[in-house]
Parts: C-alpha cells; structure tokens; sequence
C-alpha cells in the first residue's frame, strides 16, 4: 500500500537498526510522547529490535488516558439527562468513570453514539431539534482544530440544542512539567508528530533549549520512529540538543496556521487537571467567552462536580514514564481491558492496554525467568 | 524502577473493582470475545451442561441410532439488512451452512425463523428471502420448516432471522476445537477482515466508500474438497465475530497448544487494510462470513491447499502458521520485521479511536 508499506520495510528498518547500534555511544534513555507511538512500537515489535541499551518509555500522549476521573463522571451525569444525545468518539466509551462507563449508561437506556467527527455530532443536532446534543471534545492540540470547527458551525447555525463538554489538554506543559522534575531520567524526545502537525514545533524548540535535551518531530510508522530514535541518539553521542523534525512530509516547522487560528478563535489557554498527573497551569483548552453558551458544563450545570482520582491505579506513574505497565502489581491481575481499574488500560493509546494486548507480561515473565 | 509506596499500596487493595458493569446485558456480551466467552461459560454451560454442548465447537454432534449429527443454530441482527455482497436473509443461510460444515458435516436441513417489526418493508422482506432460497439452492440445503413472528413497531429492528440446522457428520471424520496437535499446520482459506470492513462502510455515519464486497458464501465446497485431501483434518473454524485472531486464540485454549503464525503470510485485502489503518482496527479481529480456519496435519498441507485452490473460491488459500508446544493458549505472531506480540481474543467490540 502506497504511504504504508514503505514505512515498514524490513530492509530499510534493518538498515535504521545497525546505525542506531553505531551511534549509540551508551545507555539511553528515550521517551515517546504520543500513545500512538506506543502502540506501533509494541505492535511492531521496535522495543524488541532495538539494542537494550537504549530504553523507551512512554509518555502521558493517550488523550483518553488524561482525561481525568471527575471528566468522565460529568460526562456520565450529561448522558443520563433528559433528552440528551451523548456523542463521542468511540474509545472513551469504555474508559471507567466511578459509577461505570458510557458503555454501561447506554445499557443502562442513555442515548450514547459514537461519531467519527464532531462534525456528525452538529448534524445530528441539526437533524434532531429536540435532542439536546452534547459532543464530548477530548484531545490534544490534534483535535482541537475539528472540535473548534464544530464549536463555530453550531454557534453560526445558532443550534441551540448542541453544545461541548470540552477537555482539551496540551502537550508542551505537560513535558515541561515531566522534564522539569528533579529526578527526570529523559534523554531525548520524540514529539509527537500529529500534535506539531497543527501546532508546528516552536514550543519543542524552547523545551529542547529549556531542559538542554534532543527532541525529534517523530511520526508514527515502524520506520518513522525508529529514524526519531535514531536522530536522537546520534543528537546524544555529540552532545548536541536541538529539534528535529523527522515527520517532515506531514509536520511544517509552523504547523497549521488556518487551523490555529480556527482554535484560537474558539477556545482559551486554561488550568487543567491531567488523570494522575494533577492540574497543570495553562495546559489545556477551555471556551472563550464567545462560546461559553457552548460549554456543557455550564449547560448541565456540572462543572462543581469534584472527584478525587482512586489511588490504586498508578496511572500517573505510567502516564510519566515513571512506571512500567507490566510494572504495576495489579496489570493483568485485577486491571484488564475487561475490568480496567484506569484509562490506560482501555484506551486505544494506552500503554498499559498496548503491554496487555501486544502479550508484553508474558514476555516480561519469560524474561524475570531466563 | 519500582517508585516508593506502590508496593505497600498493593498490599492494601483487597476490595474488587466497585463497578457492577455485569448486572446488565452489555453490546460487548454478544461481540464475540472476551465477555461473550464469559457469559457462556459463566451462565449458560453450567445451565445447559450436556456432553455434546460441552464440546464448544460451531455446532453440537452427537449419535443418533449409530449415525453422527450435527445441529447448530445461529440468529442474525446485522445492521444494515442489505450490505455489499449480501444481505441478512444469504448471510443466515450461508452462517448455519458453514457452522455445520465446521462439525465435517455435510447438511441436510435447515430451518428459518423470523422476527419481523411491524412496518417492516414487504418488498425488502421478498428480496431477503428470495436471497435465502438462493443461497439455500446454491448451498444444496434446503430450508424445511419456519417460524414468523411479528413485533410493535418500535420494538424490534426491521428484521431477525435465525437458522438452524443439522448435518451428518462424514464417515471417518472427527474434528473439534480442542485437535490441534503440536507440529500442525493452521491454513486460512481467503483473504480475511472482508465481511466486517464491507458492513461498516455500509452503515451511515462512516463517511468512506469502498468497492468491497463482504465475504459471505456457502464454504461447502472449499471444505469438501479440504476433507477429502486431508481426511485427518483435525480442527475447522470459521472466524466470524472476534475475527481470526479471536477464533485462533479459542483453538489454542481448547486445545492445550501454542500456535505460532507469520503475519506476511495471512492474506488481507489492500482494501481492508486500509480502512483498518483508518480506522485504528486490526484486520485480524474484522469478522469474516465466508472464510476459514483449517488446522491439518503437516505432511497434508501442501496437498490440501492444492485441492482448495483448484476451487474458484479457494485461490487465495494460504499456510499462515503452525501449532506448536509453546505456552497453552498463547497464540504468537511473527511480524514481518522479525518481531512477535501476542494476539489474545478480542475484548469487547473494535472501537474507533480518537486520533
């Protein structure tokens, strides 16, 4: 398949190793940010091919996995209001709130679809005057573009049935606060491609200068990754720190101008609280104040509703790269996908549901065992 | 890396997950995977417990008066009714057909019951069953007793229709999930993922278009002819919900065996493919309605793949793997880079992800 199979070339993948071996003057230690990347690394295999002298860990990118506890819950208290339609994209669905999942409140009778794009969720307010339409818009900087496009066209139409429960987060703060910490174990970045697609790499540029690290713009195929990891290593072996941008047939230095304008139109820079990381200052988006008849919260009247994250899923561990997946004492024992106790565990760019799915514990324990 | 606390913290969780989620019948208990297999053995095998039901395979077999039978049965919600390269009516034919046809039967009836919602459209009615006495003709099975039922508009979904139906098991043949023996060699009979792709993009709301065709077909003939040149066959599934990787993983704990399979060598369609890499799903999960799963003797392969690609239908037959004595259940595949992850049965339904 044209744009696929070239990027997964044993040849050229092989090719990619051996210099990764060459460049690598010691131990490493490389963190992948977007929860994609972890799934096409295990999927594929890459953490087996590499030298073990280099270690990846993986980064907070699952959006579904970020999303915090009192989120879900709100969405699960919209859901179950009169006449709602609860949209949303199809892996939140199954990510555990305290009371169940949206899953489970459409068992239980709740209007819940899932959609494709925000867009579908206006259509169907526009379709269905009296259903009162909620699109859940969770993301990063990615979706953020769609959601405010979403956000423009309702409030332009003047659909006064649809509205967002907005919990869009944003990539550089949370690395800020990952690279700042004292007992950071990080040598290099690999940025998350998607996410720079949009935003461009400007704010990489001031993490790599910050925190004096490499950071590769890395895209998400077998050989996109590993030419970020080794654009990183090689960055390393000559003491160098800089961006790179490895995902350039997708990602501009500058991103996405027209759909950055199109965000920033709609939604404001805003605290946020991360599922196991804890609020972080100005690390996501809210509405501006021209749209806040758009903001579900305030519709529903849920944004009072205060949860606190159950201490015994270490996601905020794993979602650091503090802790692996297989690490944890409950992976595979009480937290499956089938009974998750926390997002990573279902979400589609989990890491644990990446080491669960991919059969990484069995690999782990035959290693514990040699 | 072990950070401080997490050990203590274990220490002190003994209470279970607080979430009741099994208190009610959830979509994932009919996905075919994980829960489906739970709700089976959790409820309805120690209800039912029979020798024959025990055997978990497509259908049941039995002795009747010195003769082997199969029976099986199979209901059939599938939304949309009509998708490209069926509809409801062929698909719940060629369902029971096949289910028999994975006993090593050869079927000799059918039945076909309806579940109709008031409103339903006659003329969409005529052409589903028009479909099922096509499919039933072509299968050489004929349909021999019915039952109609008529709901409140609203109440229903257009239509259901079930099937069952039974079958003689052939002469010399025994075949089961739990057969595969190390050494083994597992073949799939066609390209995998069509049917579940095709029914997607039919469905509203999914805004991509595809010339695919679902899969749906009688295998009668593939499995004949399979049988014939390996009469020691020793397992046949077809990987309908939860997919190939889900029907192997089945085998695999039925069987006390590992099996070992090269991701290059099992046939998926460039369509497929990509709407799979759209739409974050793994093809090996995508049901098919048409294929299967044959696992033979090794010194017979070579031979059956000859017999089924003679057949129109069977060209694209291919070796994908082995059964080995590697970890029961375990089920590992080889990735063309030369790596290996794990398939494990399909948990819940394939969602679309976010990004």
């Amino acid at each position: 398949m044209r744009h696929l199979d070239e990027y997964r070339d044993p040849v050229a993948i092989r090719s990619v190793l051996d210099r990764i071996d060459g460049a690598l003057a010691g131990p490493a230690t490389l963190m992948e940010v977007c929860g994609g990347q972890t799934h096409a690394i295990l999927k594929f295999g890459l953490d087996q091919l590499l030298p073990e002298r280099l270690r990846l860990i993986h980064g907070p990118g699952c959006p579904v996995c970020v999303t915090p506890l009192e989120q879900i819950d709100r969405a699960l208290a919209i859901a179950a209001a009169p006449d709602v339609t609860f949209c949303s994209f199809g892996d939140m669905l199954r990510v555990p709130g305290s009371t169940g999942d949206l899953l489970l409140a459409k068992a239980r009778g709740a209007d819940v679809r899932i959609v494709y794009s925000p867009m579908d969720a206006v259509a169907i307010a526009r379709r269905e005057p009296d259903r009162r339409v909620v699109f859940f818009a969770v993301g990063f900087e990615t979706t953020a573009p769609a959601n405010a496009m979403a956000a423009l066209t309702a409030a332009r139409e003047g659909l006064g049935n649809f509205s967002m429960l907005v919990s869009h987060v944003l990539v550089p703060p949370a690395l800020k606060a990952l690279l700042g910490a004292e007992d950071c174990q990080i040598d290099g970045l690999l940025a998350p491609g998607h996410v720079c697609v949009v935003t461009g790499q400007r704010d990489y540029e001031d993490l790599s200068a910050r925190f004096h690290i490499p950071i590769v713009v890395t895209g998400f195929e077998p050989l996109d990754l590993l030419s970020g990891v080794l654009a990183a290593v090689t960055q390393l072996a000559r003491g160098e720190a800089g961006v790179e941008n490895q995902y350039a047939r997708v990602a501009l230095p500058d991103g996405n101008a027209a759909a950055m304008r199109t965000v920033r139109e709609v939604f404001d820079v805003c605290d946020r609280k991360w599922r196991g990381l804890g609020e972080i200052p100005a690390s996501g988006f809210g509405f501006a104040p021209a749209f806040a008849h758009l903001d579900a919260e305030r519709v529903f009247g849920v944004s009072e509703l205060r949860v606190e994250e159950p201490d015994d899923c270490p996601s905020g561990l794993v979602l650091q790269g503090r802790l692996l997946p297989t690490a944890c004492p409950h992976f595979g024992k009480r937290c499956t996908p089938d009974h998750p106790l926390g997002a990573p565990m279902v979400s589609v760019e989990g890491a644990c549901a990446a080491y669960f799915h991919y059969g990484r514990e069995a690999v782990a324990a035959e290693e514990a065992c040699a | 890396m072990k950070p401080d606390g997490l050990e203590s913290m274990a220490a002190g969780l003994a209470c279970p997950l607080p979430i009741e989620e099994d208190s009610i019948v959830q979509l994932a208990h009919g996905g075919g995977g994980r829960k489906t297999a739970h709700l089976v053995d959790s409820l309805f095998l120690p209800a039912f417990a029979s020798p024959a039901l025990d055997q978990l395979g497509d259908g049941a077999v039995f002795d009747v008066g010195g003769q082997r039978l199969a029976f099986s049965t199979d209901s059939f919600v599938v939304q949309p009714v009509f998708f490209p390269g069926g509809n409801i009516g062929s698909l719940a034919v060629h369902g029971t057909v096949n289910d028999l046809a994975m006993c090593g039967a050869e079927p000799l009836a059918l039945s076909a019951g309806f579940v109709l919602e008031e409103g339903f459209s006659m003329d969409d009615l005529r052409r589903i069953v028009a479909a099922m006495a096509a499919a039933s003709a072509e299968a050489g099975v004929p349909i021999v007793t019915g039952d109609t039922k008529v709901v409140n508009r609203g109440r229903g979904d257009g239509i259901y229709v079930n099937t069952s139906g039974i079958g003689r098991v052939r002469d010399g043949i025994q075949v089961g999930p739990d057969r595969a023996r190390p050494g083994d060699a597992v073949l799939v009979s066609g390209p995998v993922g069509d049917h579940g792709i095709a029914v997607m993009a039919a469905r509203s709301g999914l805004e991509f278009h595809t010339t695919l065709l679902s899969d749906s077909a009688c295998v009668l003939p593939l499995v004949r002819a399979l049988l014939d040149a390996a009469p020691a066959t020793r397992t046949l599934r077809d990987p309908t919900r939860g997919g190939l990787a889900t029907a192997l993983c089945e085998i695999a704990i039925s069987s006390g065996v590992g099996v070992s399979l090269d991701e290059d060598a099992i046939p998926v369609r460039r369509e497929v493919r990509a709407a799979c890499e759209l739409l974050g799903f793994d093809p090996l999960y995508v049901a098919c309605e048409g294929r299967f799963l044959a696992v033979v003797p090794a010194a017979d392969c070579e031979q059956v793949l000859a017999a089924l690609r003679a057949l129109p239908d069977g060209d694209a037959a291919r070796r994908i793997g082995e059964i080995t004595d590697g970890t029961p259940g375990r089920v590992v595949l080889r990735t063309g880079l030369g790596s290996h992850r794990r398939l494990e049965r399909l948990s819940g339904e394939q969602l679309p992800r976010i990004c």
